[in-house]
Formats: C-alpha cells, structure tokens, sequence
C-alpha cells in the first residue's frame, strides 16, 4: 500500500506541476462565470441556464482532464525510460498502475473540488444553491473514475494520441447505448439483434451517471440510483483496471 | 557459493514490424557472475549488452533460458530490495527536485521518512551532487543525471549492482570517480556488473569479463588469463647507428632523426639486435617486451 501511496503521490504532484491542468480548470472556472452571460439572453430561465452550464463544465472539463493526463500516464513512463528505474525497484507492475490511477483520481478530485467550490460560489451570489447539485456532482465524478480507468487501460498498450482518440470516443459511445437498446427492436435478424444486445452490456453506460437534467429541473431521483451508479463504477472500473494490470504485467519495456 | 547471477541459455528474438521474420538478439547465452568480483560485459554496439541486462532485470522477457539472482528467479519482486540497477543513458522525472527524486526512491523501498533523508543526503554527498539537491532534473545536463542515476541505484545499499554504461557521458573526472565508486563497492563486499565499450576502465577495474558480439559470448574470464602473460613482440629503441644493417629487426616502427624504434619479433632476435647495437657503437636506451592487450584481444573475438 505505502509503495502504491509512493506512486500515487508522485502521480498528483507531477499532474499539479504540469501546465495543462491549469489551462483547463482555467477555462472551466470562465466557462461557468459565462453562464451567467448566457443566462441574459434568455427570458426567465436564468437559474436553468446556470445550473446546466455549472454541471456541463464540470462534467466535460472533468473528462478532458482525465483523458489528457491519463492517457500519457502509463506509455509516457515507457516511452521516456522513467519505467526501468521504477519497476526494477521492489514493487509489482500492478502496484506502478494502480498508484498511477490512485494518483490522478486525486488530482480529478481536487480539481472536480476546485470547480465545485467555485460553482456553489456563483450559485450562492444568485441565490440558487441547491444541495441536490452535490448529488449531481458526485455521479459525475464516479464517470471521471471510470473514464480514468480506460484512459490506463488505452495507455497501457497504445500511444497517447490514440488513447486519446478511444478514449473520447468511449465518452461519446458511452453516452449512446441506449440507441442500441432502441436499435436491437428495430433490427429484424435474430444475428444483428444478438450483436445489439452484446454490445448495449458490453459498453459503458455512462447515462447512468448522468441526473443532471433531473436535478436542474427539480424531476425526481430514484433514491437507489446513486448505489447503483456506485457498483456499477465499482464493477466496470475494477475489471478495466485488472486488463490494464494484465497487459502491463506481459508488456516488454523495450 | 551460489553465484550471485546465474544466467542460463538466455534467448531473445524480434520479429520487425509486420513482419515474421524473427531476428535473434541473443543465442543461447550463459554466463555467471561470483560474489564479490566486478564483472565487466563488453562487447560493440548492437552486441546484445543492453538487452541482456534488460532481460536480467526483468523489463522484457526471454524467448528461453532462465536467470537467477542471489539464488532466487529474477523475477522476484523481494529480490530487489537486494539490487541496484542503474539503466543506459537513465531519464528520470525531471519535474522533481535531486531531493524530491531520492525520496521518492526511498519510498518505494518503504524506508522511513528520517532514513530516506539520510540516505538521499549521503548519495548526493557521494556522487558529488550535494550543491545541487534542490535544483529541478530539468535543469541537470546528462553526466549529473547520470551521476544521480548512479545515487538511485546505490540508494539500498544493494548487495549486488548492475550498471549498463555507467561512465558513458561522463568527463575524464567523473568516469574516475565512477571508476572508484565501483571499486569501493567491491572493497565493501559487494557485487557488480557493468557492461561498457571502454576497454581502458574494463582493464583497470575488472576481475572477470565476458565479450559479447552479435549475441553471442565469445569469450569469458579472468581479465589476467585472457590476456595472459605472453610477449607478443619487444620494441627496441636505440640511436647512433643506422638499422638497415642491423639483425634482428621485424620492422622500424617508428625514425625521427638518428633515433629509432624497431620491433623484434621474438627474444632471440631481440638479444642479437641488443647485441649487435651495443657492438657497433649504437646507444641502446630501452627495451619494452610488448603484451597484447584486452583491446587486441576485444577486437579478434569480435571479429571470429
């Protein structure tokens, strides 16, 4: 656990010293001080328009953070060599990957903190602070945590530009699987159903993770979902993390 | 005694990009190392050097072939509390601090905050990198890098240390000094292993080496029997006396003014040359018996 701790902590001071994150969270904290902006163009909905945008930002600067840093967090160490002097210390390959993953989870939650506090700021100065965006915010940052475990596992046997690409990707598919819930009524063969179904289990539901519509429009939350949401990140998120673990532990650093 | 590194027909093989082609980096390689000795691996670049010493530390795998360290599988993770290891041309984390960076090290050893302070500050002060401990890696040029690489590894007080080119990189001053880290390693009773193509540090500091060429071991022992102590010619300097005349002479090595310095190919001939000089009223002013070299040796194994 202290050589995981090691990695980790290393991982968070590394993210905190690299310009990148800054540049981010930056245009994430203007973006949402714009909603406010935005809220004037339109007639009445300026609590709305506020909340939304709030939630967005955090949610898609959360995952730009994530994707940017975790796909360069493994094949960075490989590709520059900092890997050998590493793994030829007593640790195991998987202790190096889960200290990497642990590392930037803290640096997400500092950052999704920093967003968070600067949200219920200008929530607070409208007069429209509702604790129920807490809620929101959480789901949201069990979707980083996943996201970040696939961004390690691409990281760990492609190149950064790649991970980038499969990992966005994985964002917006992510987002898309109830079309093929949608998809598997309207296909005929039994064949095409068949991959349908595979593949609506097989791919992250990140929808699960996403209440912001109900939270902003004051619709309600089944109270098990947030459990839900958690088992399932729990799950998914573990079995990812345990392929980064495998393909690390056969990879050849040449 | 188990050796202290074991290294039994070791293969390793490429194949090129889309190709199936394999390409054999290393043939059937086997090779110890003896508690206590400085074993230098030499060998041309493309040898196979870098990739043996990958293999022993487990950063990539064998085709075939088994190592051990210190009697256990080299994959062991408990094996290198006991190791150091320093890698080729080593990049570290440039955005840490000399401090920052020997903590972290430490830390993965599990040491305590007050032993890691300690450590750090002893490596630094022994590599000559005290002055520099709160300054960036960024800012480090390659020989203190590769001196910081050097801390790292003797971080744990390893019983056995494997460095792959330790002085490349180095000026005259620090390949001294690395020189003698190694041998104040192994006056502590340690062990150590280097692959180098500097034949001068080989000679001067090594028990035993192995030469390497196109994977393959060409050669392995102690320096002192490789080399052996057979004269190979004499060289004969003298002045006065014109050498076209003379017996005994292979060849003129070398002729600036009336002095000459001439080869003879064997004793014999070397004591009617002294003869015959000293006779013809010739000043004779040294006599060199000529021993081949790890370098004479180095570059006919690597080229069989």
């Amino acid at each position: 656990m202290t050589r995981i701790w090691a990695i980790a902590s290393n991982t968070f001071r590394e993210a905190i010293r690299d310009r990148i994150l800054y540049l981010l969270l930056v245009f994430a904290l203007l973006f949402m001080g714009f909603s406010q902006v935005l809220s004037l163009l339109t007639v009445g909905g300026e609590e709305k328009i506020i909340k939304d945008v709030g939630l967005a930002s955090i949610s898609l600067f959360g995952v730009l953070t994530s994707v940017f840093i975790g796909v360069a967090l493994v094949s960075k160490e490989i590709e520059r060599r900092t890997i050998y002097t590493i793994v030829s210390k007593p640790i195991h390959r998987y202790e190096f990957l889960l200290g990497k993953y642990c590392g930037l989870v803290l640096t997400l939650l500092v950052n999704t903190s920093v967003m968070t506090a600067w949200f219920y700021l200008i929530l607070f100065l409208k007069g429209f602070a509702d604790p129920r965006l807490l809620l929101a915010i959480a789901l949201i940052f069990m979707e980083l945590l996943l996201i970040t475990a696939f961004a390690i596992l691409f990281s760990s046997f492609s190149t950064p530009i790649l991970s980038t690409l499969f990992s966005l990707s994985l964002y917006l598919v992510g987002h898309l699987t109830w079309s093929l819930h949608l998809l598997e009524e309207r296909v005929r063969g039994s064949g095409g159903r068949a991959i349908c179904r595979f593949l609506y289990f097989a791919l992250p539901n990140l929808e699960i993770f996403n209440i912001k519509t109900e939270v902003v429009h004051q619709l309600p939350i089944p109270a098990t979902l947030p459990l839900w949401a958690l088992l399932y990140m729990a799950g998914y998120g573990g079995a990812v993390l345990a392929t980064a673990c495998i393909i690390l532990r056969r990879r050849d650093f040449t | 005694m188990a050796p202290v590194l074991e290294v039994s027909h070791l293969a390793r093989s490429y194949r090129a990009n889309l190709s199936l082609k394999k390409y054999w980096i290393l043939r059937d390689l086997s090779f110890s190392v003896e508690q206590g000795e400085i074993f230098g691996f030499i060998g041309p670049n493309g040898a196979g050097k870098t990739t043996t010493i990958k293999l022993i530390m487990d950063l990539v795998r064998p085709d075939a072939g088994s190592i051990r360290i210190l009697g256990e599988p080299h994959q062991s993770v408990a094996v290198k509390r006991r190791l150091g290891f320093l890698p080729e041309n080593p990049y570290f984390y440039d955005y840490l601090t000399a401090a920052e960076f020997l903590d972290f090290y430490g830390r993965l050893f599990g040491f305590a905050r007050e032993v890691r302070r300690a450590r750090s500050d002893a490596m630094l002060e022994r590599v000559g990198l005290a002055n520099r401990r709160d300054r960036q890696l960024r800012k480090f040029s390659k020989g203190m890098l590769q001196r910081l690489g050097l801390a790292q590894a003797l971080l744990n007080e390893p019983e056995f240390v494997i460095l792959d080119e330790p002085m490349s990189g180095l000026d005259p001053v620090g390949r001294r000094e690395v020189r003698d880290i190694i041998l104040s390693l192994k006056a502590a009773g340690r062990t150590v292993f280097f692959s180098t193509h500097i034949l001068s540090d080989t000679e001067l500091i090594c028990d035993r080496v192995g030469i390497l060429s196109k994977g393959e071991l060409k050669a392995v022992g102690r320096v002192s029997d490789l080399l052996g102590n057979r004269v190979t010619h004499w060289e004969v300097a003298f002045s006065g006396i014109d050498p076209a005349a003379l017996p005994g002479i292979a060849a003129v090595v070398s002729r600036e003014g009336n002095e000459t310095l001439a080869a003879s190919p064997n004793e014999e001939s070397m004591k009617a040359l002294v003869r015959a000089i000293l006779e013809r009223g010739g000043s004779l002013h040294s006599v060199i018996p000529q021993r081949e070299s790890l370098e004479d040796i180095f570059l006919r194994e690597i080229s069989r």
